[in-house]
């Protein structure tokens, strides 16, 4: 293990704790108040009892450590309990929200599926596309086929989703009629006619997320391939005679995961956040769309929840990128 | 593309598009907030060349102003963005005290979840701050505030590495011993040496904020409608695509082009190695 992922997990925890801080005194900010709806007729004192069921009685840092424990202790034995039948949890209260008086874990179990059917096929589609067009255009360095993949991986930089996911939908859903426009999440999958609806409705986000992340990968494949490419071991490779196949996939591709795999992993959660943007597009009812819900309404303990659930998402990946580097980097280590 | 065609390119687009918004108006002198009811929902005329939106609003004009908005907003929030980073790039690579406490800091905003947390600024703020500076001036310092505080960290990263290689040269060292202070050193000696990183960092960040606001108005909690960004028309259009689709497909083209624009501009010096 190296120094320097050890040192990044020993912050693991703080940075997570900053975070959390950052996201909750943020949210104190917030002008909303949940009780503003409430008849005028409800007595006082039964509106304070209101208030103080909801925890708005206490004081700020107090609420925040309620929160924290509610995160760490009582969501996890909630979970573990229904996993294994045992009530750790005791009944302690859970994180409601103030919209649907639902635990707020409950609804985001209900959006994870979408979310993730979407983003999670985009994100391993457009990871296979980039590895793919990153290996093939260093291949074919300074070609008219490498300078176009170049381009392309340029423009996909630049071009925002909601306008490539316009121009997609104009084309394919309106113009050609051929998709679509709106994801369907209640669409079971019971035979190969469903299938095909599935299919169709599922193409433009995968490609409209995918694209972004095809963008930035092959940028980073292709560099590190280049680099891989000019080293005496691949004249070596070549000298013995191996093929160009064989010199690309199992010399050059190799030599180069170490960058390629820190960007695939560093990019991973930055997809649920632009998945916020691609739901939204395409009506699909998944974590992005709950959050935009909820600011709308001023839903805080959903909005504070999902937020910090992606701050722990980017972090963890963070983590196993420096752990994934430590483990497959092959040079000695100088942290 | 190599470079030099790639920085051509860059130049042509930002610039034209600079020129467009800003002499635009000459040529197309017609307010963007004047309604013409009587051709609410136009097709391109001689009256309207882009057509008009639901309130007969021409959209030209609109996208024009949009432009400037949009630009104003990328070049206030790189300002922001980049003399933080800027700050900290310095204060990180001059002093050894600072360097550590200043690099953590900068790893945990790069562990911030960015556009959660400015959809949740521009929700909680926008009162406070349209109290301080007036309704439009209000949302406008929210917004680029907000990108300009969340968008240093890479600035700061690369200019500190720079920084701490300008460090190292025999200039510094003498300009040391001549007595002279470190904020003279910073601004004399250093300055000079990482302006060329510095000009890719503050284009790189007008472009990230170019498209973070399209993105926060984009889901209707950046800019209001009287104040049209292009983001801000894009998120008007996207429900009319199918029976107006220039009305997003315009103003989403002139994003995707600046956005081009500055990325190349900036890859001709930073970015990964072609």
């Amino acid at each position: 293990m190296r120094a320097s992922a050890l040192r990044r997990l020993a912050m693991t925890l703080p940075t997570l704790l900053v975070i959390s801080a950052l996201i909750f005194a943020l949210l104190e900010l917030a002008p909303g108040d949940p009780m503003a709806q409430l008849p005028d007729s409800i007595p006082a004192e039964v509106r304070a009892d209101m208030a103080a069921a909801l925890g708005l009685d206490q004081s700020g840092p107090v609420r925040y450590a309620l929160w924290l424990r509610q995160m760490l202790v009582v969501e996890p034995s909630v979970a573990l309990d229904r996993l294994l039948g045992t009530d750790l949890a005791e009944g302690a209260p859970r994180i409601l929200s103030w919209q649907t008086r639902a635990p707020v874990m409950s609804l985001i179990a209900q959006r994870l599926p979408q979310t993730l059917a979407v983003v999670g096929l985009a994100y391993l589609i457009g990871t296979l596309a980039a590895v793919a067009l990153g290996v093939w255009s260093a291949a074919r360095q300074g070609t008219a086929l490498d300078r176009a993949g170049t381009a392309v991986a340029a423009m996909g930089y630049g071009l925002p989703p909601y306008f490539t996911a316009a121009v997609l939908i104009y084309v394919f859903a309106i113009w050609l009629g051929w998709v679509p426009t709106v994801y369907d999440t209640t669409h079971r999958v019971t035979g190969w006619d469903s299938a095909a609806v599935q299919l169709r409705q599922i193409i433009l986000p995968v490609a409209v997320l995918s694209l972004q992340t095809t963008a930035q990968i092959t940028r980073y494949t292709r560099a590190a391939m280049l680099e891989a490419l000019g080293q005496n071991y691949i004249r070596t490779a070549r000298a013995k005679g191996l093929t160009q196949r064989r010199v690309l996939l199992r010399h050059a591709l190799r030599n180069s995961w170490v960058a390629t795999l820190t960007v695939i992993a560093l990019g991973a959660p930055q997809v649920f956040a632009g998945a916020i943007i691609t739901e939204q597009i395409f009506g699909v009812n998944g974590i992005g769309q709950l959050l935009i819900q909820s600011l709308h309404v001023g839903d805080l303990p959903v909005v504070q929840t999902v937020t910090m659930l992606i701050a722990v998402l980017i972090v963890l990946a963070n983590l196993a990128a420096d752990l994934l580097i430590a483990r497959i980097d092959p040079r000695p280590d100088h942290g | 593309m190599d470079n030099a065609r790639r920085h051509t390119l860059g130049v042509m687009l930002l610039g034209g598009t600079i020129a467009l918004v800003l002499l635009g108006p000459l040529i197309w002198p017609v307010p963007h907030t004047a309604m013409d009811l009587g051709a609410r929902n136009a097709p391109a005329s001689l009256a309207h060349p882009l057509g008009t939106d639901q309130l007969g609003r021409d959209l030209a004009a609109r996208l024009l102003a949009g432009g400037r908005i949009s630009l104003a907003v990328a070049l206030v929030a790189a300002l922001v963005g980049t003399g933080l980073g800027l700050a900290i790039g310095l204060a990180a690579g001059m002093s050894r005290a600072l360097d550590a406490p200043l690099m953590r800091l900068t790893d945990i905003f790069l562990s911030l979840p960015l556009l959660p947390l400015l959809l949740i600024a521009a929700t909680v703020l926008r009162a406070p701050l349209a109290a301080i500076f007036g309704p439009e001036a209000g949302i406008f310092a929210l917004i680029t505030l907000s990108i300009g505080a969340t968008n240093w960290m890479a600035t700061a990263r690369i200019l500190r590495a720079e920084v701490r290689a300008v460090m190292k040269r025999d200039f510094i060292a003498a300009a040391r011993l001549a007595g002279i202070g470190p904020s003279r050193i910073a601004f004399f000696h250093i300055l000079p040496n990482i302006s060329a990183p510095l000009g890719v960092s503050a284009a790189q960040a007008a472009a990230a904020a170019i498209l973070m606001e399209s993105a926060l108005s984009f889901l209707g909690l950046g800019f209001p409608p009287d104040l049209p960004s292009w983001g801000r028309l894009i998120y008007e259009g996207t429900p009319h695509l199918g029976t107006y689709p220039g009305r997003a497909l315009w103003p989403g083209a002139l994003i995707a082009v600046t956005a081009t624009g500055i990325t190349c501009l900036g890859d001709r010096l930073g970015g990964p190695p072609q």
